[in-house]
């Protein structure tokens, strides 16, 4: 057992260090901090253009292959490079969902086609992507999807029809992949492919979903015969399942370190607040303040046995109970904020409807435990897969 | 950085794991619980002999494995999982301060008397002011020092060889004596728990006289707030054990128990209980595995105090959380059963309780985190 990081790894972030300190300023000192989780709709076109900065610097896809232009990063390196960019700053990043998603499954799955066409523009900053998943009536239950792909025989071309929702990010993307039913007569998990779709294009139209935040980063998107080339589609048609559930083991959690940097930022806020106004005489805030510094620390270590875990892409343990711990930490720690600002945790500082980061980090972190699979789902998973206890059972109806 | 077990601690982990459900069955756990020595003198015998557990700690030159505190969080872990009854936590916990003190003659020497399997207890206090507070009173006549005070809740007290004594002097300093308990002034009282796998005793001194080759440590004010974190590890080993158990044991019975025609497994219910169980037991672990790294590193001179106590804090905050909760927890999935004298659920329940407030409440951890992070001046 070692906590600490080879001379290698320093060296390495030595180096992301003096590079994000050279170029995340002038001309990006506006959008340092800027663009997280609830703030991610703020200055789309400024982290556009650090997309390219960073391309131009080789700091986008580092986990990918050399041949794709990757720096084939080891997990230390990653959660390195997550760390320093966390410490820096550096913004939400826009290629967040190419880079981590796209990517990871093009190569494990894509033709040769696939990934000389869409990779490079992922990797340069100029393409971005978004995800379709969920649909209205598929959240938590997301084998029932229904938006269904249709091949035409002459031309082979896909014409996809249906709606997806929580799309982040979609009105700034340039594509999204889109799970979709290609087989009508199937059900469940069983007949779906997996399709790469142009967003600019008349068949699909995106909608806002302004949230209670009064902002809006999620989107819905819907297809009214959409099309998509015989080429896109990454798999057979049919195994649409398969290549999604395989990009989610592709999640092997690098970013969570760099997640709790930000999370450290907030709790540090809500310390010098609670420091100044008094409330840091409170016994019950004292211990709440001391429960989320010691939650984070938790965090940090269970992350640290995730990391160190199996190279087989398996879920260890520690994995599997990742999501329910940070979404519920963040969650509470929104409300401490609230707690510890008193009244004046009310007060809308400017604009209509502005808020400030601690009333959006209250307000949006209500999304935390939802999101990316319910803690309720989260907690069937733990139940089933980590302690193998017996499967939901399934309602009758298709 | 490779926060996971070596090939040798796993297989540590495996033999340890496999010894002790060979041995420290639920049968033999309550009838060393009921015995007059309050543990099995031959399963002690064999942990020294076959697993020299107690040596972990020790030093190679006074023959014991000097291996780390990884390593002693790995055995006490399982010592945990499987009630263990036991003088080990206290010769541990002895080691532990031995190591601290100033190199001597005497000090190696008891030491090496550990490594063959003698058992000493360290007698460092608890008066009602908290653990830090200390009952016992090292005053200088004409002719030699007197011991006087109590302290309280000395584990496996009663059956030490050796007593390791915390004394103020007049100075109002801390002084560490290594005592008989056959001495005379010393008088060492079994104290009956409602936890019977972790017994505890009061040690009594009327002036009892010590020399000077007693004395171990002066100026030992930091040598015992030290051992205090290192005991709050410790017992954060034991923690994470009963947490993993009561949440297994749990489990397995809800995997057989049937009501509506169905396991109770089988109910949302009892399966999201058991995930936020298996969320505080690994939660739990991974800040144990923090503080056993943080302690050989402070050992090695590469972090400083601060950083042990911090991690010692956080991780008995956590863990006692989680054993409370998962062994409370678990008697209610066992239902009615549950609260019987014949399931184990009980004894880890009250094992649980026990460790809780053994060495801190955990209200008390997150208070002495708070001072750190809401007192003082801003850095």
């Amino acid at each position: 057992m070692k906590l600490t990081f080879t001379a290698a790894d320093e060296q390495f972030r030595e180096e992301v260090a003096d590079w994000l300190n050279d170029n995340l300023r002038d001309e990006f000192a506006d959008i340092r901090y800027r663009g997280g989780p609830g703030d991610e709709h703020h200055f789309v076109d400024e982290r556009k253009a650090w997309e390219r900065r960073l391309a131009a610097g080789r700091w986008t896809c580092i986990g990918w292959p050399d041949t794709w232009g990757g720096r084939a990063a080891s997990i230390e390196q990653q959660v390195i490079f997550h760390e320093e960019y966390a410490r820096a700053g550096g913004p939400g990043r826009m290629g967040h969902i190419g880079d981590t998603l796209t990517g990871p499954t093009l190569l494990a799955f894509g033709s040769e086609e696939q990934k000389a066409k869409y990779l490079p523009p992922i990797r340069d900053g100029v393409a971005f992507w978004s995800q379709g998943y969920s649909e209205p009536g598929a959240g938590s239950d997301l084998a029932a999807i229904r938006t269904k792909a249709v091949q035409d025989e002459t031309s082979g071309q896909w014409k996809i029809t249906g709606q997806k929702v929580w799309t982040s990010l979609a009105h700034e993307s340039d594509f999204v992949f889109v799970l979709a039913r290609v087989d009508r007569e199937s059900s469940r998990h069983h007949g779906l492919g997996f399709f790469l779709v142009a967003l600019d294009q008349p068949g699909v139209t995106i909608r806002p979903i302004t949230q209670l935040t009064g902002t809006a980063e999620f989107n819905e998107v819907y297809f009214d015969d959409a099309v998509c080339d015989a080429d896109d589609i990454v798999g057979a048609p049919g195994d649409g399942w398969k290549v999604a559930m395989g990009l989610l083991g592709f999640e092997r959690g690098v970013s969570t370190l760099g997640q709790q940097m930000l999370f450290q930022t907030e709790l540090d806020e809500i310390i010098r607040i609670a420091r100044a106004n008094g409330a840091s005489r409170d016994p019950d805030i004292r211990q709440r303040i001391a429960e989320a510094h010691i939650g984070l620390k938790t965090m940090r270590y269970n992350s640290m046995r995730m990391l160190s875990g199996g190279e087989d892409g398996s879920l260890s343990r520690e994995a599997m109970i990742y999501k329910l711990y940070w979404s519920s930490w963040h969650r509470n720690l929104g409300k401490l904020a609230m707690d510890v600002l008193g009244p004046e945790a009310e007060l809308i500082e400017s604009g209509p409807y502005e808020l400030n980061k601690l009333q959006s980090l209250f307000l949006f972190t209500r999304a935390d435990t939802i999101y990316g699979g319910t803690n309720q789902i989260q907690r069937n998973l733990i139940a089933e897969r980590a302690l193998g206890m017996p499967k939901e059972p399934r309602g009758q109806g298709k | 950085m490779k926060f996971a077990f070596t090939d040798e601690q796993q297989m540590l982990r495996d033999t340890s794991q496999a010894f002790l459900a060979d041995k420290s069955t639920s049968a033999a756990v309550r009838a060393a619980c009921v015995s007059p020595e309050h543990h099995d003198a031959e399963l002690w015998q064999s942990i020294c002999e076959e697993m020299y557990w107690q040596g972990i700690l020790i030093p190679e030159h006074v023959d014991g494995l000097g291996l780390g505190w990884v390593e002693m969080a790995i055995v006490l872990e399982a010592a945990g999982e499987r009630l263990l009854t036991s003088p080990l936590f206290a010769v541990v916990q002895s080691t532990a301060a031995l190591v601290g003190c100033p190199a001597s003659e005497m000090r190696d020497l008891l030491l090496s008397s550990m490594a063959t399997g003698n058992v000493m207890s360290l007698a460092m206090g608890y008066q009602a002011g908290g653990w830090d507070s200390v009952g016992v009173t090292a005053n200088e006549t004409s002719t030699t020092t007197v011991l006087s005070g109590e302290a309280r809740f000395v584990p496996f007290g009663f059956a030490a060889a050796k007593l390791l004594v915390v004394a103020r002097d007049a100075s109002n300093t801390l002084t560490l004596w290594v005592v008989d308990p056959q001495q005379d002034g010393v008088f060492v009282e079994p104290t009956p728990t409602m936890d019977q796998t972790r017994p505890m005793a009061t040690v009594r001194f009327e002036r009892a006289a010590v020399s000077s080759d007693q004395l171990l440590a002066t100026q030992a004010d930091e040598l015992v707030s030290d051992t205090l974190a290192l005991s709050r590890i410790l017992t954060v080993a034991d923690q994470v054990g009963v947490a993993q158990a009561s949440l297994d044991i749990s489990v397995d019975f809800t995997k057989e128990r049937k009501q509506f025609d169905r396991t109770i497994a089988s109910f949302q219910a009892i399966k999201h209980k058991a995930a936020d169980m298996m969320l505080k037991a690994e939660s739990a672990r991974s800040l144990l595995y923090y503080a056993a790294c943080t302690a050989d590193a402070w050992l090695a001179g590469e972090v400083d105090r601060d950083a042990l106590h911090e991690a010692a804090y956080m991780a008995s905050a956590c863990a006692s959380d989680a054993a409370f909760f998962n062994a409370g927890c678990g008697i209610q999935m066992h239902g009615g059963v549950g609260i019987t004298e014949e399931y184990d659920i009980q004894l880890y329940f009250k094992r649980a309780r026990a460790t809780e407030s053994y060495l801190g409440r955990p209200s008390e951890m997150r208070e002495a985190i708070a001072c750190q992070l809401l007192d003082g001046d801003v850095a």
